[in-house]
């Protein structure tokens, strides 16, 4: 933290007093008063004082200012101790500060300043960072305005001791402003002026002065004042050749301080030395010229006659002429004109600018730009001037007031030309009833519009007047008509208070009449809600008002109950009779405006946007075509267009770069494949579905399938259920029928795919469709549907794992259900073969899941269709296997060593070795399975026994159980069904 | 004076055993050569994937971490890393001369059928069972993969990447190639569960292998079949096929016991290499060299073109 320099290296006792000037504190003490001191002066030297030993190196300390000791930890390892006595941290010390900053209090940045590493002694006086009040830069000499500047050298030409300012513009810290940096940027240079580049010729030879160069001519400065001078000089001027225009210097104005008249100059030390003559023309505004001119560059001209010449002096004796001794005015040598004469000298810009050039040079006015930023470019046109027009003049009698014209009924004007009738119509608006037009679509109705558009008529009450009851749809006409009709006349005051009257008089008598209809209305209202069960989308209509919605509640549920008096029943007692009656009224309306049979508003009005998310599924924009078309394709061999499809894929930008690829869609944000949304519930999600999309699916049959298949606990939960097998058969038709409406769906005529616009109610024909085609069935299958799957999954799971307890309920298995089994097997198998992608739906949303149940699956499920002689799997392999199969490694456990292929008949035996191991290894299989049994007690024994036989002969068939399945056919038992759900499950699986 | 070009030689089978080597893993899941073909990776069915020499057929290191049978495995370029996934949902990516797990990825939610590194061995794709394949990044230490591609409607079965392409065959009988340079994926539809995909060496053509007993050589451009091969057996497993190092010949697996090799062109039968009684699991063609590997239960055979000097056979043994 502190840099000074340790002091053990020099040997001094105090931190201070180092570097200090040892010289002074030697020195006599007057003087030291002028200096200033830092650190602690040493004692004075005595001379017969005896040397002082010097203090060893160990016995050094530091001490701050203070006077507290500062330790070392060494001046090469580690510098001061924290703080005092290393009691940073600690209760006496001060805190670090420390960096904090989590997840949800994110540490706001700490941008550290200078500051926060320096000393305090850095802020003293003399520190590198003061603290106290000191000049600011802009009085310091260090910074000034470059123009200013220049003015002041301008000035100092003319002081008396020339280039005074100049040391310090040599020192002063290039420090530009950004108009200054911009300039530069665009190409100016210090010492130009900004504008447009300008042609010049060179300079006039100026000999009507008289005055010839001597010795080395200098060139003619022809940048000097020619700038529009001088047109009609026909030097030679090169055409490309531009100047930048002379620096405008702004006029310093010093005050007059001397007695001298205008206009006087004392000595000017620029023409003393130089020589210079003596002007000819005073300008009052320009005092000085001659030198500022000089200044640019032009100091060398006129005559040299050296020697001091002035007004104040006299000719001196080397001169030859003395003419010029007694200075002459003339009133020729004033201006009596203002501005104009002399025009190019540069310094125009003080308080009437001239003219740069003529006007027809306008569009070159960018030119000058010697560069153009970056990123701009010149206009090619000018910008084009608007023309502003002034305001239209008001009539003269014109008074802002508006006055409503009153409206007119222009059928009641018989005689009035139409186009008159038409201007009153417009003027009016709305209130006439007539005859819509049908030339305009704003005369129209949304019923006419809906006619014409051939749309359906919206269901539920097409206006508001629908909902109300006949009785008071009719008084509401009346007030209606007895209104308009009170509205034709004129609107005399009197009429006004009339109506007034009348409306407030229709108030009353409907308030009367509500209040008569009032148990009506209640009566209503149960009616509406008596035995409605549900009440999860039920309108809140109080929902500002906790307890009165509560209240209201209450009164619904009694309402539904059928509770004659439930209005009375919700009421809170403890409002006011008045309270209690509006709330009354209330509820009787609200509960029949939100009546749930009649669909009223719900029809009406669509779901607020939150809920959208939940109602749509993100799928994938380019759709895979018909799977059909490519197995036609595929059967016909005919690979290439029909089955090659392609598709726009965004990898993502990281993998791009690990491939050393270049990103093919630089600056999308996909990722894979471009995903647009989706209605959930569509039918064309549901096609898709069907034959092609799995992870969309709706939570329908194949998710919840998926969800118990790897659900281990429910499973163990359904091994203690005792009757799988009506579960299994269940499960099973309400596959089938699942599979049914799949294809129903998929039979619908292909126009509904193409037809976007209303899917919904696409959706609900196609169910009417199904509905008509299934007919009496419908409801039960309802039922089935509705049922999740799951069934399925775990009937095959729970019977695969103890197979037998599923013949407890053999007998029970009618005629009936089997020949239903065996269709739908063949169903089954059909679709198997022709439509993969559907089964293969099943088993990836399977495999989406972890595959958890391997254990509690036996080796039935591969064996019965698995044509493979070496079968049996050793029980930590038993696996459901997805997708194409893994060959078992049987003769890894029996062959060990290096066998070659050549020693047959070693391998041989070896396998027959293996073969009795696997006998043993089903026996104990079995034998476990007959221990797992025994904890369901229900089985019966018998029944079991036949099982195993019957499964000993299945397995021991080296062919393929599908065969032997197929054979057995004829007395099909409800475990062959099983085996034969299951064969076909777990070949749907590839 | 211009000579003639020589006759070009016949094209060569590896015909001829070379050795048998038990691996001691339980059944060999997947046999592998590694980049420049002197060595070979037997993923086991006991959780281990073993490093073995070619030409010795000795075991050089065995790698163990995985938590089931390991499926797949794969070299790096440079010989410095392996990958492997298993069945257990995890990809790992292993220093090959430590034999220490580098990286263990989690995230597949089925097992992991197939595992590839990328040219540079910079990503590691894997392809599982929940029809997912995950680019996971060697280089970082994420443990999210750079990107899943799960347009796979189920299982992918087989994966292959060569530069910026990859090709994964799938259960739901489609073909995918991915080509990263042009931000494609083209989808072909084989109607079967691939089981196996390849590109030929030439890049030009995939081979693909599927369940209906067929292999199929498709123009990777178009999606045209260029060929079928079949005769060899393949139902219900998931069987490896190749393309000879030179593209002349096609090679699969087959249920009955042997490895099937067609001639790419003719499509005629020219080889049926009888490898043993059981399913041949898997095999690896040699990158350059006539050779062969297959897997037959726990037991991997090297098989060349021309048998080996007997000397150096017996060394071996």
């Amino acid at each position: 933290m502190q840099s000074r320099p340790p002091s053990g290296y020099f040997g001094f006792s105090n931190s201070f007093g180092l570097l200090c000037n040892t010289n002074n504190m030697v020195s006599d003490s007057d003087s030291e008063e002028d200096f200033v001191n830092y650190g602690t002066p040493l004692e004075p030297l005595e001379e017969d004082e005896p040397l002082k030993k010097p203090i060893p190196l160990h016995e050094q300390t530091v001490k701050d200012e203070k006077g507290r000791y500062q330790r070392f930890h060494g001046a090469f390892t580690g510098g001061f101790s924290a703080g005092y006595f290393n009691t940073v941290g600690s209760k006496e010390g001060w805190a670090p500060s420390t960096f904090k900053s989590s997840r949800q209090q994110k540490a706001e940045k700490h941008n550290a300043r200078p500051e926060d590493f320096m000393d305090e002694e850095d802020f003293s006086e003399h520190g590198i960072a003061p603290r106290e009040i000191t000049t600011s830069q802009e009085f310091s000499s260090s910074r000034r305005d470059a123009v200013q500047e220049k003015a002041r050298a301008v000035n100092a030409q003319a002081a008396l001791i020339p280039g005074d300012t100049l040391l310090e513009e040599l020192i002063a810290p290039a420090r530009l402003s950004i108009g200054v940096e911009l300039l530069r940027k665009m190409g100016w240079k210090e010492g130009q002026g900004v504008g447009p580049r300008v042609k010049r010729k060179a300079r006039r030879q100026q000999t009507d002065r008289g005055a010839r160069p001597y010795g080395c001519a200098l060139p003619p400065a022809g940048s000097e004042d020619s700038e529009d001078g001088d047109d009609d000089d026909e030097e030679f001027a090169p055409e490309n050749v531009t100047f930048a225009p002379k620096d405008v210097i702004p006029i310093d104005f010093n005050p007059k301080e001397g007695v001298q008249g205008l206009g006087y100059r004392g000595l000017d030390p620029s023409l003393a030395l130089l020589g210079g003559g003596a002007s000819e023309h005073i300008n009052l505004f320009r005092p000085q010229s001659e030198s500022r001119s000089q200044l640019f560059g032009g100091a060398q001209r006129g005559s040299r006659r050296g020697g001091v010449a002035g007004q104040a002096f006299g000719v001196g004796a080397l001169e030859d002429d003395d003419e010029d001794v007694y200075h002459r005015d003339s009133m020729s040598r004033y201006d009596t004109v203002l501005g104009g004469e002399e025009p190019g000298d540069g310094l125009y810009g003080w308080t009437a600018p001239q003219q740069y050039k003529k006007k027809g040079e306008k569009n070159k006015d960018a030119a000058y730009l010697g560069k153009i930023l970056e990123g701009f470019t010149l206009a090619q046109k000018p910008p084009e001037e608007k023309t502003i027009f002034p305001p239209p003049d008001l009539p003269r009698d014109y008074r802002p007031v508006h006055r409503f014209r009153p409206p007119v009924d222009v059928s009641t004007l018989a005689g009035v030309s139409p186009a008159l009738a038409e201007a009153l119509r417009t003027s009016r608006g709305h209130m006439v009833k007539e005859e819509p037009q049908q030339g305009g679509r704003h005369q129209l109705d949304s019923d006419q519009r809906r006619a014409l558009l051939g749309e359906d008529t919206l269901q539920g009450p097409s206006s508001v007047m629908e909902l109300l009851r006949p009785e008071d749809r009719e008084r509401l006409q009346n007030l209606r008509t007895s209104s308009s009709v009170s509205s034709t006349k004129p609107p005399t005051p009197i009429s006004q208070e009339a109506l007034r009257s009348a409306v407030t008089l229709a108030g009353s008598l409907a308030a009367k009449a509500a209040g008569s209809s009032d148990l009506k209305q209640q009566e209503e209202a149960l009616a509406a809600w008596r035995g409605v069960q549900t009440t999860s989308q039920s309108f809140k209509p109080f929902e500002k008002n906790p307890s009165k919605q509560a209240r209201y509640e209450m009164y619904l549920n009694q309402l539904k109950q059928g509770d004659k008096d439930a209005l009375e029943q919700s009421l809170d007692p403890g409002l006011t009779e008045w309270e209690r009656s509006r709330e009354r009224d209330e509820f009787v309306r609200a509960s029949i405006l939100y009546r749930p049979s009649s669909s009223f508003l719900s029809s009406r009005f669509t779901r607020g946007k939150h809920e959208e998310d939940e109602d749509s599924v993100e799928v994938s924009r380019d759709e895979e075509g018909d799977v059909d078309d490519k197995q036609a394709a595929v059967q016909m061999k005919m690979f290439g267009k029909l089955t090659r499809e392609t598709f726009e894929w965004h990898p993502d930008k990281l993998l791009c770069k690990r491939f050393n690829v270049p990103d093919p869609y630089p600056g999308s944000g996909t990722v894979g494949m471009p995903k647009v949304k989706r209605d959930k519930f569509s039918v064309f999600n549901f096609l898709t579905v069907t034959e092609t999309r799995d992870t969309s699916a709706p939570p329908k049959a194949p998710e919840s399938g998926k969800k118990s298949r790897w659900d281990v606990s429910e499973q163990k939960e359904e091994k203690k259920k005792d009757d799988p097998l009506s579960e299994l058969l269940s499960a099973a038709r309400n596959q089938s029928e699942t599979k049914q409406t799949n294809t129903s769906i998929l039979a619908l005529p292909s126009s509904t795919n193409t037809n976007h616009q209303t899917p919904d109610d696409r959706a609900e024909e196609s169910a009417e469709q199904e509905k008509a085609k299934e007919g009496d069935q419908e409801e039960e299958e309802e039922e089935e549907e509705s049922r999740p799957p799951m069934d399925l999954f775990k009937a095959i799971f729970a019977s695969s794992s103890d197979e037998k307890s599923s013949s407890s309920s053999e007998g029970e298995s009618d005629e009936e259900e089997e020949v239903k089994e065996k269709k739908e097997d063949e169903v089954q198998a059909q679709n198997l073969f022709k439509i993969p992608s559907s089964s293969s739906a099943v088993s990836s949303s399977s495999a989406t899941s972890s595959s958890t149940t391997t254990t509690t699956t036996t080796s039935n499920t591969t064996s019965s269709q698995q044509t493979v002689v070496t079968s049996t799997k050793n029980s930590t392999h038993e696996e459901e296997e997805f997708g194409p199969k893994l060959p078992p490694p049987s003769a890894a456990l029996a062959t060990r060593g290096s066998t070659s292929i050549f020693s047959l008949p070693e391998k041989e035996k070896s396998s027959k070795r293996s073969k009795d191991k696997k006998h043993k290894n089903k026996k104990q299989h079995k034998h476990k399975k007959e221990k797992k049994k025994k904890k369901h007690k229900k089985h019966k024994h018998k029944v079991k026994q036949q099982k195993k036989s019957k499964k000993e002969t299945s397995e021991s068939s080296s062919e393929g159980s599908e065969e032997d399945s197929d054979g057995e056919e004829k007395h099909v038992s409800s475990e062959e069904l099983l085996k034969r759900l299951k064969s076909i499950k777990s070949q749907q699986t590839w | 004076m211009a000579f003639p070009q020589p006759k070009p030689q016949a094209p060569q089978l590896p015909r001829h055993l070379l050795r048998t080597i038990d691996c001691q893993q339980g059944a060999v899941r997947a046999v592998r050569f590694n980049a420049d073909g002197n060595y070979f990776l037997s993923c086991g069915s006991d959780k281990t994937l073993k490093l073995w020499s070619v030409s010795r057929g000795t075991l050089l290191k065995a790698y163990s971490g995985h938590g089931y049978e390991v499926l797949d495995a794969d070299g790096s370029y440079d010989n410095s890393q392996l990958c492997s996934c298993s069945s257990d949902k995890t990809v790992i990516l292993w220093d090959v001369a430590t034999g220490q797990v580098t990286r263990k990825l989690r995230g597949h939610a089925g097992k992991v059928n197939c595992v590839q590194f990328n040219e540079e061995a910079t990503v590691m794709l894997s392809g599982s069972i929940d029809g997912t394949v995950r680019c996971w990044d060697t280089r970082s230490r994420r443990f999210e993969p750079i990107q899943i591609l799960d347009e796979a409607r189920d299982g992918i079965s087989s994966l292959k990447v060569v530069q910026h392409e990859l090709l994964t065959g799938s259960v739901d009988g489609r073909v995918r190639r991915y080509d990263l340079r042009m931000g494609q994926l083209h989808v072909d539809f084989i109607n079967s569960p691939i089981t196996c995909v390849c590109f030929s060496q030439d890049g030009q053509c995939t081979l693909s292998s599927s369940l209906d007993s067929a292999v199929r050589l498709l123009d990777k451009s178009t999606g045209e079949m260029l060929g079928e091969y079949t005769g060899h057996k393949m139902k219900g497993y998931k069987l490896d096929c190749c393309l000879s190092s030179k593209d002349t010949h096609v090679l699969s697996c087959s249920e009955d016991g042997h490895v099937y090799c067609w001639d790419l062109v003719e499509g005629s039968l020219s080889l049926k290499l009888p490898v043993g009684k059981a399913v041949v699991q898997s095999m690896s063609f040699h990158p350059t060299e006539t050779r062969l590997l297959t897997a037959m239960e726990g037991r991997v055979q090297v098989w060349g073109a021309e048998p080996e000097e007997p000397e150096e056979d017996a060394m071996a043994t």
